[in-house]
């Protein structure tokens, strides 16, 4: 059985990231870029089911100019196989982002595709769910459990009420919540090796989408500043306020 | 550009994408496995046994070392080496790193001028972290004057009968082996021999020097041999010609040491900085004080030519052309630096930073180790000289 996993290049979690003057968008010039967080989540889960011997294959998916190479490279370096590029400069909202990998799933024809649920840059939260539809693939968003068996995946997910539990057929598409498991660092020899895995690269015109955005982007702007607090001399003080200024209780 | 420790590094253009790859998972590993026990460590006075064989797994211990014994060689350079040091003295707490890599002095002995056999022996299960190696020079009669130490291997049959003693020595206490100089010959350098000592002969025994200034995370030793016998086959290299292979040893001791040292230099001047804007005084942030502002720029002045001269060297020593003297005067640039830095980062944190649990009080107390440990600053001034010709 054959898992893609799609990885995003994301500036990294612990930067923190500023708006461009001009407000045109997120300035990420000299900042330190890492695999989403979420997606490096998909790639343990894949490369869990490899090691436990319900896998033969993990192949690792990026889409963007060449840089993102890194996080392919980074995901092969813990235990994906094979890499591939979708080499574009566009700026790409998540429903280009989900047209291109499922033309990647056409000609690699997977069992199970594992994304993020969501990348930590733009938050969108839609990648994995318009790739199931626009592939007619059953979904299991926000896993917390992955279990494969009989052609089957088991997912148990983090929904608002609690856990729920569904079947799928495979092939399926999920997307990773943060308690599916907790990715390993990768080895100073599992880098080195990463070096000689194979990696392809593909452009959107090859896989035949048009990439065109049908979105843009009117203006980035840092959230407003939270003005000083006060402190409240008595509680009455601060019933009347909440009841007349917050207007929160009445 | 910014002042906390990763902006505080000058670009180097030796580092390619798969050096930074590296040093984001070691910071993973260090983040996770060390950095949230480091201090507790420190004050228990070890570290847990069980760190080293995590070490081994994600590639910290093998780097450098050939693959047949469990290493990694294959791509890894000078460059690897340096994230190496930077990320393990990012933590703050120096005796970790000095116990955690103390095979880093220990094992290159063996793997260098040692027999096959030996090696075979000694270095996987150095490399897996489930055995432990340390390097014995030091003498509680001098550790400076390496020519003239005093502990005797007489041969006798196929065996050298050990009698002396070696103090200082870091990992010392937990060390199945130990690369130990000793006096083979006559008086002076060409009389030393490099010996490989398994602590578990009869006639060895070992106490703790566990009050120490800092580095209480490392345990400290003093080794006493008293007719030990240990066979002749441990002969590290040449007889008579140890004195060549433990200044070979000193020169990447010395690099790793100097790079370290100015990555420990990097953290007073984060934690300066982050304190300087956080605190007021006199109606403005510390940051506003011109008096304060000069104290940051030359920790980042010095810190800058510190880094601009440990490049200068690795490019050296990748190149093949590594000059002692030159190695010798960047470590005593990197504990003055370093120094320099503790001392006013110090200064910055105020009462602050006296207090037991902070990055730079630590790092205060561990600046002489680096200035004497090593090779004294006296001693490489003198070092560089005689390299350079005077
Ligand atoms: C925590 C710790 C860990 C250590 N770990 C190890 C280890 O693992 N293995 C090991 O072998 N050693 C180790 N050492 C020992 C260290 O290398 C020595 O302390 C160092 O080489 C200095 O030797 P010494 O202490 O005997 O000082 P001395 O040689 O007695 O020197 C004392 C002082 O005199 C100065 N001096 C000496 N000769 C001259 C001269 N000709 N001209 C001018 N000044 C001079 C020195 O610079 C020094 O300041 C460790 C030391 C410490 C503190």
């Amino acid at each position: 059985m054959k898992v893609l996993v799609a990885v995003k290049r994301v500036a990294d979690a612990n930067v923190k990231v500023r708006a461009k003057a001009d407000g045109t968008d997120v300035d990420l010039n000299n900042v330190k870029m890492a695999i989403n967080p979420f997606c490096e989540i998909a790639v343990e889960e894949a490369v869990r089911l490899k090691e436990s011997g319900v896998a033969e294959e993990v192949v690792a998916v990026s889409i963007g100019d060449k840089s993102c190479q890194e996080q392919i490279r980074t995901s092969l370096a813990l235990g994906a196989d094979r890499g591939i590029q979708v080499e574009t400069d566009a700026n790409l909202q998540p429903l280009a982002i989900a047209k291109l990998l499922k033309a990647v799933i056409d000609r690699e024809s997977p069992d199970l595709i594992i994304l993020g649920k969501q990348s930590i840059d733009s938050d969108n939260n839609q990648t994995g769910q318009m790739l199931a539809a626009l592939a007619g693939l059953a979904q299991g968003t926000f896993a917390s459990e992955v279990v494969l068996e009989d052609g089957h995946a088991r997912v148990t997910r983090e929904v608002d009420g609690g856990l729920q539990t569904l079947n799928l057929k495979l092939p399926a598409v999920v997307t990773t919540d943060l308690r599916l498991n907790e990715p390993r660092y990768a080895s100073l020899p599992n880098i080195m090796k990463a070096k000689k895995k194979p990696m392809d690269v593909l452009t959107p015109e090859e896989l035949g989408v048009d990439v065109a955005s049908k979105l843009t982007m009117v203006k980035v702007e840092p959230p407003a500043e939270r003005s000083a607090g006060i402190i409240v001399e008595s509680v009455e003080q601060l019933v009347d306020k909440l009841k007349n200024e917050a207007k929160v209780i009445s | 550009m910014a002042l906390d420790f990763d902006s505080a590094r000058l670009p180097n253009p030796n580092l390619t994408s798969d050096h930074e790859a590296w040093r984001t998972q070691l910071r993973r590993f260090v983040d996770a496995e060390i950095v949230p026990f480091a201090e507790e460590w420190d004050e228990a006075g070890h570290i847990p046994i069980e760190l080293w064989p995590k070490a081994a797994d994600v590639g910290l211990l093998g780097m450098g070392y050939p693959e047949e014994y469990g290493g990694i060689m294959d791509g890894i350079d000078s460059w690897h080496s340096w994230i190496v040091n930077e990320e393990l003295a990012r933590v703050g707490v120096g005796g970790v790193a000095a116990s955690l890599m103390v095979h880093g002095i220990g094992l290159p002995p063996v793997i260098n001028w040692g027999t096959e056999q030996m090696k075979a022996e000694v270095a996987p299960p150095v490399l897996a972290g489930i055995r432990h190696i340390a390097l014995g020079i030091t003498e509680p009669g001098g550790g400076s004057d390496v020519a003239q130490l005093q502990t005797i291997a007489l041969r006798d049959g196929d065996e050298y009968v050990v009698n002396g003693s070696k103090t200082f020595i870091t990992g010392g206490m937990r060390a199945n082996w130990v690369s130990t100089a000793v006096r083979t010959g006559g008086p002076g350098a060409g009389g030393v021999s490099m010996l490989l000592i398994p602590t578990h002969l009869d006639g060895f025994s070992r106490t703790q020097l566990d009050r120490k200034q800092g580095w209480w995370a490392s345990d400290t030793a003093t080794l006493y041999f008293d007719n030990v016998r240990v066979p002749a086959a441990n002969l590290i290299g040449v007889e008579n010609r140890g004195f060549n292979v433990i200044m070979t040893n000193f020169n990447s001791e010395r690099m790793g040491m100097a790079s370290a040292m100015e990555a420990l230099g990097r953290v007073c001047l984060e934690e300066a900085v982050v304190w300087a804007r956080d605190r007021n005084t006199f109606g403005k942030r510390l940051a506003d004080h011109q008096v304060i502002r000069h104290k940051i720029a030359q920790m980042k002045q010095r810190l800058n030519a510190t880094q601009a001269y440990i490049r200068a060297c690795y490019e050296a020593v990748e190149a093949g052309t590594a000059n002692p003297g030159d190695i010798a005067l960047l470590k005593v640039q990197a504990s003055e630096t370093m120094e320099f830095c503790a001392r006013e980062a110090m200064q910055v944190l105020g009462g602050m930073g006296y207090m037991r649990g902070n990055r730079v009080e630590r790092i205060y107390r561990e600046v002489r180790v680096n200035a004497i440990g090593g090779g004294s600053e006296e001693i490489m001034r003198d070092l560089a000289t005689r390299q350079y010709g005077l």
